[in-house]
């Protein structure tokens, strides 16, 4: 492409396609350190929760699967590697890798989301759910509604993400992303690792307090 | 490189589940939340390509969990001291 000519991915605003990239991303940047005190809030109250209530802590985390949750985290990992993945296609211009990662990024969110389901249709059963059929101290309700307002804000912001995925295929369809203007599947990337790292730290807060010494052998 | 990334993210996630049944005292939280952060400082320089960025973009990624920290920490100084001493009765209204 020849100097002067104005490259069909660059808006008007910007004076070139680097400083149109670099703006997008501070921008998502910056929404992503709202994001950071958003969350920062639930685990602040968690934090001092848990520094009063340590022992029902304890309890509630052991009432907790550790199989299923481990099995997330590492389905969630993977979604992130198959979402880096597709970003990497973007940049390259590949329309049809992008394609094939974002779609095994979907399917990975929405088994997370699933096996999430089945853990919340557990904790109903068992008499876990925060309310008038708490079966529980109170204490332990503290617990578990930290357990459920956490776990579903982020569950609430994969779903987010899924809904993105459905609004990025057709537009990836029809070639809209090239290797000169990928700033929204880059920005949306930025989203699902950071959805990846609140459940990362989520895990070892939730899943892994005070665990009794090997309980499975 | 994602591949590597990747597998050290996974060999973490064992090795956390692994630690937590082992009794290690006041250190189980630490090392629990230290393989947290691990994880998710390679997220963000790999995968979210920080390492890669400008420092302008450096500085955005890391304000946000910096104002995290001293949120938490001016946070728990209040309630970590709030028993540590009473004031003497006379000062009680």
């Amino acid at each position: 492409m020849s100097s002067n000519a104005q490259p069909v991915a660059l808006n008007h605003q910007f004076e070139d396609l680097q400083q149109q990239y670099e703006a997008a991303n501070m921008g998502m940047w910056a929404f992503i350190a709202q994001e950071i005190m958003f969350f920062g809030g639930l685990f602040a109250g968690y934090t001092v929760y848990r520094f009063k209530y340590l022992g029902a802590f304890i309890e509630g985390s052991n009432h907790l699967p550790i199989e299923l949750g481990a099995l997330n985290t590492a389905v969630l990992i993977a979604s992130s590697f198959t979402m880096a993945m597709a970003v990497r296609a973007a940049q390259q211009g590949a329309k049809n890798p992008l394609l094939r990662w974002i779609l095994a990024t979907m399917v990975l969110g929405t088994t997370f989301l699933v096996i999430k389901a089945f853990e919340y249709a557990d904790k109903y059963h068992h008499g876990l759910l925060p309310g008038s059929s708490f079966e529980g101290s109170g204490q332990l309700k503290i617990f578990f509604s930290f357990y459920f307002a956490m776990t579903g804000m982020h569950a609430l912001h994969m779903i987010i993400g899924l809904g993105l995925i459905v609004w990025l295929i057709p537009k990836i369809r029809r070639g809209t992303y090239t290797s000169e203007y990928y700033s929204p599947i880059e920005n949306f990337g930025l989203y699902w690792h950071f959805v990846d790292i609140i459940w990362i730290f989520l895990f070892p807060l939730l899943y892994l307090i005070g665990r009794d010494p090997w309980p499975i052998m | 490189m994602y591949v590597t990334i990747v597998g050290c993210l996974f060999c973490l996630t064992v090795i956390t589940v692994l630690a937590a049944f082992i009794e290690l005292g006041v250190l189980n939280t630490p090392l629990a939340l230290g393989i947290a952060l691990l994880k998710a400082t390679l997220v963000v320089l790999f995968f979210m390509h920080v390492r890669y960025n400008t420092p302008l973009m450096w500085v955005f990624a890391a304000a946000g969990f910096f104002t995290l920290i001293i949120f938490l920490a001016l946070l728990m100084q209040d309630y970590m001291s709030r028993d540590w001493q009473r004031p003497p009765a006379e000062f009680l209204l």
